[in-house]
């Protein structure tokens, strides 16, 4: 048997993916770019579900891992429309200038 | 063989990760985005989630990203300009994401104190047929409610993305 690999490796692995996720999503500008980060965001839970599916020897962990891809193609189906929307209203994708319910 | 396969798919993942939160331009965070997903189709194959490695592939790197790159072109999105950026958020914000990537680590290393570690091979029920037949039985209800889900996001795309009559 060769050496495997330590489950914490894949945890971690999560855990760097979705701290890079809400880096992207709190620090850039670009209202695309946020929504992608999101997307790294699902990404690193479903790695995370699949890792504890493994450990438990279970498929539950897939199956909450395909809900979670059906609702992204959902959410991104609906939030691209909203950034075309958007973007017709306004012409901007930059998402400071887009805070006309701040007062 | 399953380090060396998870170590060179996992500074792959990293990599194109933080490509994602740097590159300005959008087109480049999108191609980023591309190769973090591909690299994980391959750990889920190392992980014995064959239906998901595929449907990964398919549905993520294929359906999503096609969206996300035909939305970029159609509003010919430029480079990020670096304007109203707050110094305070930046000299807060990074001590705080590191914490909390420390923080969850940390726990993350405290959860399965004597796991075994992964052989490739050794978890088999991530197959389309042990997949599919958990879907239809166990998590049928569910299942329906996604459907609903995705004919509102559906309608509600139309909706919004349709040019106004008048």
């Amino acid at each position: 048997m060769t050496a495997g690999v330590p489950l914490s490796w894949y945890l971690i692995l999560s855990a760097v993916l979705f701290t890079l996720g809400v880096a992207g999503f709190v620090f850039r500008r670009n209202i695309i770019t946020v929504f992608m980060s999101i997307e790294l965001m699902l990404n690193a839970v479903n790695l995370s579900f699949i890792t504890f599916s493994y450990q438990l020897k279970q498929v539950n962990g897939h199956i909450f891992s395909f809900f979670v891809m059906v609702v992204a193609a959902a959410e991104a189906a609906v939030g691209l429309a909203i950034i075309l929307t958007v973007f017709k209203n306004r012409s901007t994708l930059n998402i400071d200038d887009v805070s006309s319910m701040k007062n | 063989m399953d380090v060396i396969l998870f170590l060179i798919f996992a500074v792959i993942a990293v990599v194109c990760g933080i490509n994602v939160v740097v590159q300005s331009h959008p087109i480049s965070s999108a191609i980023s985005l591309i190769g973090v997903m591909g690299s994980l189709a391959v750990l889920y194959l190392l992980l014995g989630a064959e239906f998901l490695a595929a449907a990964q592939v398919i549905v993520y790197a294929g359906a999503i990203m096609v969206l996300f790159v035909f939305v970029i072109m159609l509003l010919n999105a430029g480079s990020e300009t670096r304007r109203g950026r707050s110094f305070m958020a930046q000299l807060l914000g990074v001590p705080l994401l590191i914490a909390f990537l420390g923080l969850m680590a940390f726990f993350v290393q405290r959860l399965f104190p004597g796991a075994a570690d992964v052989h490739f091979g050794a978890f088999r029920g991530g197959t389309a047929l042990a997949v599919g037949r958990a879907l239809f039985t166990q998590f049928l209800l569910p299942f329906e409610v996604v459907s609903v889900l995705i004919l509102i996001a559906i309608l509600g795309a139309v909706v919004l993305a349709r040019k106004e009559l008048e």
